[in-house]
């Protein structure tokens, strides 16, 4: 895992005592309300329906021990016990007051941590493929390369008023666990006859138009990575609206322009780029590797005692195929039949924590799945894992099914709400957990937004869930067909909308076409590629 | 002629520059690109500040204008000039404000005339705020990964 050294822990250090000087002007009246918002959204402070929200960075989602026990403590001291896990593998708390934000900031400081550019028309947390540096099918670890990003773009003086946020995440495996062409830039780290280097794509997003990333250039060479990310954003920065707040991102800027044109832009700048040189020393991508040597691997069993059959399930679903063969990947399900998704209490912050340190060499990585993944598990240990998870209610057998629901905070807490997505979700989970259709389903990924902005990813949902406003009343969209993955693509809705029971109603119904019309091995999702939107419109409308 | 666009000598609130300031009018991009003898210039966000370049020599002064702080297009005309060579005063005009002068600084800018006066205090913390920077830009300052690896 990457330390700081001394320089990244003043430059953190240095931002906490910035924004205790800008609170403070604040609250002496020397900055307005319009120009403290833009300061205090860099530091992920946002005013929410409640209380201030406050988004705390996890830099690809990765964290040990310490770092996940400090989020506790904020959860205990600041907050009412409780944290929220988000699909950017970032973690909010819902309930903090101004006057407390600067001390969490630097409590944060003291294990490496921070809220910077959680927010803002900046770039954002750099978010990662989760299993990265475990997954059994990698091709390079995208880590370094990330961490090396989060660097370069950490106070970055040219981009910190772009037209809108900007969104990043790296990958180095064919298969996508990132929703790698749903950001503004997707990297894929990839090996070209043994030379390493990075695909680009730009132009992705969700919000209210959704559109995929175009291949804007396919191989990067290392030593120009990021010379070229540079010259993306500064074209962006010169080119993207500033007319329309929802024409900002970078996608309609692809889009308008052609991803042709935008591409021949961003060659110029980088030519030119190349000449000025912005790129780190290639000794710092190896300083930082370095970082992410794998830890201590010992031999051990490759098979388990599978007679526990509640185990035996937990292992099929959870666990995830690891570089090492003595070793998985074990998911930590934060879908609790009937539960918030990705909420967690400071206690069951804790015990994740110390499952970590004796399980899985003290590391911890948020997934965008709103889970937690402890990455290298021995399969010796697996059912001693299990049993303790369990016994903390920690232990859903779930991962990727129609539990395992993404959702947005919706109108609980979200001031931009049209629905509520929390209840929604949890209703959805109880329901399959009873009837015992989860099971039968297999993979199902569901996902909720409670307005267009889909926070919620309801566009890459298998079945997609949107809250919209109908003449003052909750009014939920249901759409089909969509995925984050290597197969990405974007749902369609189905028709007119329901109300909370008739969505619930019609997501049975929806699974009853798939069961009924699936073939040998085929996901939800396959079936509806296979035979289409009609026969699940009939049975939804007809 | 489109004179007194600009700034005078005396809204410089901030200067980091011995050269004597240059005391007349500046002109837009269109203008200095049709003229032959204009010597001060400004530059508006939707300006493509590249089309400066050929006149850099020329160029004794560039006003860069932010009508609103959020509009970040000036960050990026900033630089491209230094980048080109530009060694001529780079002065940030309009809605400047306390937070921005760090970053304002790193991509070039070396005198400031905010529409409103800076507290002088502020001000001069949010110049340090930054003792060390993780990217090169325009102020040619040694960067973190820099002196990580210095022999
Ligand atoms: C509760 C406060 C929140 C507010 C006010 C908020 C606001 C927004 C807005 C306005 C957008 C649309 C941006 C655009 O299309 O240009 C957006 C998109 C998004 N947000 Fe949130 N959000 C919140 C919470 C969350 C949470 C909890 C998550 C993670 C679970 C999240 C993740 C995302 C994602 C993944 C997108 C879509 C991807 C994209 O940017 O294209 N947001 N959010
Ligand atoms: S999707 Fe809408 S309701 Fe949900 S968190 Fe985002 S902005 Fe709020």
């Amino acid at each position: 895992m990457y330390q700081y050294d001394q320089y990244d822990q003043a430059m953190v250090d240095a931002r906490v005592e910035e924004f205790r000087d800008q609170a403070r002007r604040r609250l002496e009246g020397k900055l307005t309300e319009d120009q403290f918002k833009p300061l205090r959204l860099m530091n992920g402070l946002y005013l929410q329906l409640h209380a201030y929200m406050l988004r705390v960075a996890i830099p690809y989602g990765t964290l040990n021990a310490r770092q996940m026990e400090a989020l506790a403590d904020i959860a205990e001291k600041y907050d009412r016990g409780y944290g929220h896990f988000t699909t950017r593998q970032n973690i909010q708390y819902n309930w903090i007051k101004l006057e407390d934000a600067a001390d969490i900031l630097a409590d944060l400081a003291r294990v490496e941590m921070h809220a910077i550019q959680t927010s803002g028309n900046c770039i954002r947390n750099i978010s990662a493929d989760h299993f990265a540096g475990a997954a059994a099918d990698e091709v390079v670890d995208p880590r370094p390369y990330a961490e090396l990003m989060r660097q370069w773009s950490s106070f970055h003086p040219e981009f910190t008023y772009l037209p809108r946020k900007f969104k990043i995440a790296v990958i180095g495996s064919e298969t996508d666990r990132a929703a790698m062409r749903l950001h503004d830039i997707g990297i894929r780290i990839v090996k070209r006859d043994g030379e390493v280097g990075a695909q680009f794509y730009a132009g992705g997003g969700m919000g209210r138009t959704p559109m995929i990333a175009p291949l804007i250039r396919d191989f990067v060479p290392l030593d120009q990575l990021i010379t070229y990310a540079e010259a993306c954003l500064r074209v962006y920065n010169r080119y993207g609206r500033r007319d329309n707040k929802y024409k900002a991102r970078i996608k309609i800027l692809v889009h308008e322009l052609g991803a042709a044109e935008y591409t021949r832009q961003v060659e110029e700048e980088f030519a030119h780029m190349l000449s000025v040189g912005v790129e780190p020393p290639l000794e710092e991508l190896a300083r930082i590797a370095a970082h992410f040597a794998d830890p201590a691997f010992v031999e051990g069993p490759k098979t388990l005692d599978r007679s526990d059959p509640d185990f035996a399930l937990w292992v099929d679903r959870n666990t995830h195929r690891h570089k090492h063969d003595a070793y998985v990947s074990a998911v930590i399900s934060l879908k609790p039949a009937g539960g918030i998704p990705g909420d967690a209490t400071a206690d069951q912050m804790r015990l994740m924590a110390r499952l970590a340190k004796q399980y899985s060499f003290d590391e911890l990585r948020v997934m965008h799945t709103q889970n937690v993944l402890l990455p290298h598990v021995r399969i010796a240990d697996l059912h001693a894992l299990w049993t303790a998870l369990d016994e903390a209610g920690l232990g859903s057998p779930n991962m990727d099914t129609i539990e395992d629901i993404i959702a947005c905070p919706g109108l609980d807490y979200c001031s931009l709400a049209n629905a509520r997505s929390i209840p929604l979700a949890q209703r959805i989970s109880e329901r399959f957990a009873q009837t015992g259709r989860t099971e039968v389903i297999g993979e199902l990924k569901l996902k909720i937004s409670g307005c267009i902005n889909a926070c919620g990813h309801h566009h890459a949902g298998h079945i997609g869930i949107l809250g919209v406003d109908k003449k003052g009343t909750e009014n939920y969209q249901l759409s089909l067909g969509g995925s984050e993955a290597e197969d990405v693509s974007l749902a369609k809705i189905t028709g007119p909308g329901f109300d909370e029971d008739g969505v619930i109603a019609a997501v049975e119904k929806v699974t009853d076409v798939y069961l009924e019309a699936r073939a040998e091995g085929e996901r939800f999702l396959d079936t509806y590629r296979r035979i289409g939107m009609e026969p699940f419109k009939e049975a939804l409308y007809g | 002629m489109a004179d007194n666009l600009g700034t005078s000598p005396d809204e410089v609130q901030f200067r980091f520059r011995d050269d004597e300031a240059v005391d007349h009018g500046t002109v837009t991009v269109d203008a200095c690109c049709d003229q032959t003898n204009a010597a001060a210039v400004r530059i508006e966000p939707g300006d493509d500040a590249r089309l400066l370049l050929p006149f850099l020599d020329r160029l004794a002064l560039v006003e860069v204008n932010f009508p609103s702080f959020g509009d970040g297009r000036g960050y990026s005309a900033a630089r491209i000039l230094r980048e080109a060579g530009y060694t001529g005063e780079l002065r940030a005009v309009g809605q400047v404000l306390i937070d921005q002068l760090s970053h304002m600084r790193r991509c070039g800018f070396d005198s400031f005339a905010p529409d409103k006066r800076l507290d002088e205090e502020d001000a001069r913390r949010a110049f340090a705020t930054w003792d060390n920077v993780y990217q090169r830009a325009a102020d040619a300052r040694r960067t973190i990964a820099d002196k990580r690896h210095e022999a």
